[in-house]
């Protein structure tokens, strides 16, 4: 493992112990679930079983009138406490060619199963639920947009009644004289695919707890959110309150992984419920509803070409992209903008074009998954990579490695910009060293040898490689102050939102370099819109390289501070001062030394005397390191799996993970968040599967009806690492929390394929279960004994 | 907490030691019984059908769904939650020291059920292959550490238990 990037280092670059680890291994965490308060309401919704319908009238008498019930609320009933009735929540895109902002609740059209129509109240979670059920809706179904494809053409139905058609946006990507690229190249293959990607299934589903303060005319709102800043704006939009008048604070978060970056109609109206009752309300999402209400990344149809010379160089790519957007617009066309951006970012693609269709649907709207679109871009291309290295006759590695991005290229600037507009330039990296330590980690070249030997026992062994940029560190900042006080203690705070990463710890890392090396004495608030006044939270990779940026800075200049008044009380040098703990000593002489607390107390100041010379009162810095282009990270996956022939069962062997995220903060946190990532592209590969019937019912609505990895799915997983330091940033990290999802489903398609060989088996979708295996392998044998 | 008009029994449960008496209706979980009744917070609901394992606790040192037992199945019994796994003053039993060494928790949520998991399993099979491990904790989804530093943890945990060699 080459890690070491912060050699003279006392904590960064260390598997220094979680400060979050002491509550949650002892069973006191406070999650959201836990909050208990005084007169709180439980609150249950009422979700339409129709994938789209009418909604002719709602009859609450009979529910209104069980024990224990203290109100059924529908949007009706909530119009006194909102200025807005939809959630505007989608990003700014040129491409949009309707709007589909969601409601607060479906009042007159319910548009996908699981939309909430109605809230119930009582004073326990069972009763409120007894009530939702006892709620009595007259629906008149409508036809129903069950498939993204279907939906795009001429006479479909629409997945909202009176739409013009189901197209929500459309664009394109792209760069260079694709056509000409295409008219004059020797070689090109194409791919029809398909990629379903299903849901974050955090392990705590979503939940909101609004409590309000009617003296003060003020709102507490505990979310399990993603980000709570974008949650009191949208909060104070749609309740129409000043935001010195909400305040959203994150519990600790069981899990995120995208979805709960999405702001949700329960958000407001459980917000609204405890505004209109004047008791706190809770509301905790359960699994069943997790599956019909919480955003997914479903399907896309990618139909894409590559041209090579004859070399096996790469051309041109082009192709056409349809998304399944579900029935809203929650976040945008961020995830299929994404899978575009991300799909020829490894390679160097002289002409590069892409086409998108974005198709509502009557299904929960999508939104980002770990890896945001980026696995299915990077599935698109290594399909097309391999299905020319087939052609072409060459390894599959061999292949890349003519096609990688050099490192004498770096920085390489892409003709690509991002959402934003901002220019795509990969920063810094090795990209065909990277693959070669996957390679020479998983024996590629011994791979044949053992694959002619597992065939002549009748068994089928396959191996299978994918290379990925991801984009992290999206910009433009994250807010972090730094407080030390008259305790000596120190306290940070951030706009960053922890949701189980170990966020807190990588901060105070950070500062607890700068501020005496002990992570014991520092205090981290995340996620908390009252201890910090501007913030991002958490997406993209992002919260280590934004926030651990400002906090990095924060804390040198914080420290610069100390080491002055210090040196002002001790009349020594500040150049010949250190701090160490709780204390600022002069360097080789222990007894010469002074408190943090009396250096807090002194740049606090008195009434009436002068503060220490050099700066302001106080021990207080606050950062917002401004960043705008986003800092690329790589790597390389190589799988060697078996199938099962008689089965279809795909067993993964062993799996080889080379990965360049810069300097590793905290090892151990970063191969966590990388098996984490790997175990979820496991589960993409062979088993999470959202099904919908042609009506558009879900029909995975369980954990036992939609899989996630256990421990006995695992394989042996090697991580191997490199440290290019980026540039872009003053610690020169790269983020790594969705890196490990993203190549695992383009490996393990590559390994299945080269394992069917015999069969001529082309593997043109994801997931891959035994069923579908079973019948690939049916329908080539029906066709070789044609 | 009233229940409308569902039936209720009084129940006794030792909990982490303590004998625990309440009014218990016949329709509440285990695991709404300690969570809200006793406010012991500490055990999960993740999924509430009997996959995820979060809400893992022992009863009769056994490990059971609390979300698929009902409060009233266990009156009578001994039931042990993850704020009873620590000794009396508040050192950490070997497994959760062994999960905090080995990041063997990101988010925090699932660790309550493999740990009252894990102990069952260590007492019947005090030194486990790594094998016997994962298959022992296939029964409880994590979704942050994709299981490798939960085995790592465990057969650290195990040795301690064992008493043969030393922890760090």
């Amino acid at each position: 493992m080459t890690v070491g990037g912060f050699p003279q280092a006392r904590v960064l670059g260390r598997d220094v112990p979680r400060v979050e680890d002491e509550p949650l291994i002892r069973g006191k965490g406070r999650f959201l679930d836990d909050i208990a308060l005084p007169d709180m309401l439980h609150a249950a919704f009422l979700r339409s079983p129709h994938a789209h319908a009418l909604i002719r009238g709602i009859d609450a008498a009979a529910a209104r009138a069980l024990p224990g019930v203290a109100a059924i609320l529908t949007l009706a009933d909530l119009l006194p406490c909102l200025a807005e009735t939809c959630l505007k929540t989608a990003m700014p895109s040129p491409s949009y060619r309707q709007q589909l902002d969601r409601p607060v609740l479906a009042d007159r059209e319910a548009v996908h199963v699981g939309e909430p129509i109605a809230i119930a109240l009582a004073e326990s979670r069972a009763l409120a639920e007894d009530a939702a059920a006892a709620v009595e809706i007259d629906y008149d179904p409508l036809p129903v947009v069950a498939d993204c494809l279907a939906a795009l053409e001429a006479g479909a139905a629409t997945a909202h009644r009176g739409a013009p058609s189901n197209l929500v946006a459309e664009m394109t990507m792209g760069f260079g004289d694709v056509d000409r690229a295409f008219e004059q190249a020797p070689h090109r293959f194409r791919e029809r695919l398909r990629i379903h990607r299903g849901g974050s299934h955090s392990m705590e589903c979503r939940g909101v707890v609004a409590v309000p303060e009617p003296v003060e005319d003020r709102l507490t709102v505990w979310s399990s959110t993603q980000m709570p800043h974008a949650a009191r704006r949208l909060l104070c939009d749609i309740l129409g309150l000043d935001e010195n008048r909400i305040r959203v604070a994150t519990p600790d978060i069981g899990g995120a992984f995208g979805p709960k970056l999405v702001f949700y109609p329960e958000e407001v109206a459980v917000a609204a419920a405890a505004r209109a009752t004047g008791r706190p309300v809770k509301w905790v999402e359960d699994r069943r509803e997790h599956f019909v209400a919480t955003a997914q990344e479903r399907d896309q149809y990618w139909d894409v070409e590559l041209a090579t010379d004859a070399d096996g160089r790469i051309l041109a790519v082009r192709g056409a992209l349809v998304h399944d957007h579900g029935a809203w617009t929650v976040r945008g066309v961020n995830v299929p903008q994404g899978a575009m951006g991300a799909m020829p970012l490894a390679y160097v693609v002289p002409a590069y074009r892409i086409g998108l269709k974005v198709a509502a649907t009557n299904k929960v709207p999508v939104a980002p998954v770990r890896g945001a679109g980026q696995p299915q871009g990077v599935f698109a291309m290594e399909r097309l990579l391999d299905a020319a290295a087939r052609g072409l006759g060459l390894d599959r590695a061999e292949i890349r490695r003519r096609n990688l991005v050099p490192p004498d290229r770096m920085p390489y600037a892409t003709p690509l910009k991002t959402r934003g507009g901002i220019a795509v330039t990969l920063d810094s990296g090795d990209y065909p060293r990277c693959q070669q330590m996957a390679l020479d980690g998983a024996d590629w070249s011994g791979f044949p040898a053992r694959q002619a030997a597992a065939r002549a026992k009748g068994r089928y062994l396959g191996i299978g490689l994918a290379n990925y940029v991801e984009g992290t560190g999206r910009g433009p900042y994250e807010h972090v102050s730094v407080r030390i006080e008259g305790s000596g203690k120190i306290f940070v705070a951030t706009g960053a939102a922890a949701m189980g990463q170990g966020t807190r710890t990588m901060l105070a890392q950070i500062v607890a370099e700068q501020l005496g090396g002990d992570l014991g004495r520092i205090e981290v608030i995340t996620g908390d819109t009252a201890a910090a006044p501007l913030g991002l939270g958490g997406s993209n990779s992002r919260q280590a390289v934004m926030a651990g940026s400002s906090a990095h800075v924060a804390a040198r200049r914080l420290r610069q501070r100390v080491l002055e008044i210090a040196g002002q009380l001790l009349e020594v040098a500040p150049a010949d001062l250190e701090i160490d703990g709780d204390r600022v000593r002069l360097k080789g002489v222990a007894e010469v030394s002074l408190g943090l607390s009396a250096i807090a107390r002194a740049a606090a100041g008195q009434a009436g005397f002068p503060l220490p010379e050099g700066g302001g009162p106080g021990l207080f810095a606050r950062e917002e390191v401004v960043i705008d282009a986003m800092t690329y990270a790589n790597g390389s996956a190589v799988a060697e799996l078996e199938v099962d022939i008689g089965t279809g069962k795909v067993t993964i062997l062993n799996l080889v993970f080379a990965h360049d995220c810069g300097r590793a903060l905290h090892p151990r946190l970063v191969e966590g968040q990388l098996m984490g990532g790997i175990a979820h592209g496991i589960g993409n590969a062979l088993y999470e599967y959202m099904v919908y019937d042609e009506n558009a019912q879900p029909l995975t609505t369980n954990l036992a009806e939609y899989l996630l990895v256990t421990a006995t799915e695992m394989p042996p997983v090697k991580i191997l690492h490199i440290e290019s330091t980026t540039p872009l940033n003053p610690l020169g990290i790269k983020g790594v929390g969705e890196a490990g999802v993203i190549p695992i489903g383009a490996a393990v398609a590559s390994a299945v394929e080269d394992a069917l060989s015999p069969w001529k088996i082309k593997i043109d979708r994801l997931p891959l279960s035994p069923v579908e295996i079973l019948a690939l392998l049916n329908a080539a044998k029906a066709r070789d004994s044609l | 907490m009233s229940d409308g008009g569902c039936a209720s029994r009084s129940i006794a449960v030792t909990v982490n030691g303590s004998v625990c008496r309440a009014e218990a209706p016949v329709r509440l979980t285990l695991s709404d019984f300690l969570r809200q009744t006793l406010h012991l917070t500490g055990t999960h609901l993740g999924c509430e059908h009997g996959v995820c394992g979060a809400c893992t606790v022992l009863v009769d040192g056994r490990a059971m769904r609390s979300c698929l037992m009902l409060a009233v199945q266990a009156d009578g019994h001994q039931v042990t939650t993850i704020e009873g796994l620590a000794a009396p003053d508040g050192s950490l039993h070997p497994l959760q020291a062994a999960f905090c060494r080995h990041h063997g928790l990101q988010c925090g949520f699932c660790t309550p059920g493999l740990l009252t998991t894990l102990v069952e399993f260590l007492k019947d099979c005090p030194d486990p292959t790594a094998a016997e491990i994962r298959e022992a904790i296939s029964g409880n989804i994590c979704r942050c550490t994709g299981y490798d530093s939960i085995v790592a943890a465990t057969i650290e945990a195990a040795r301690a238990l064992r008493g043969d060699g030393t922890t760090p």
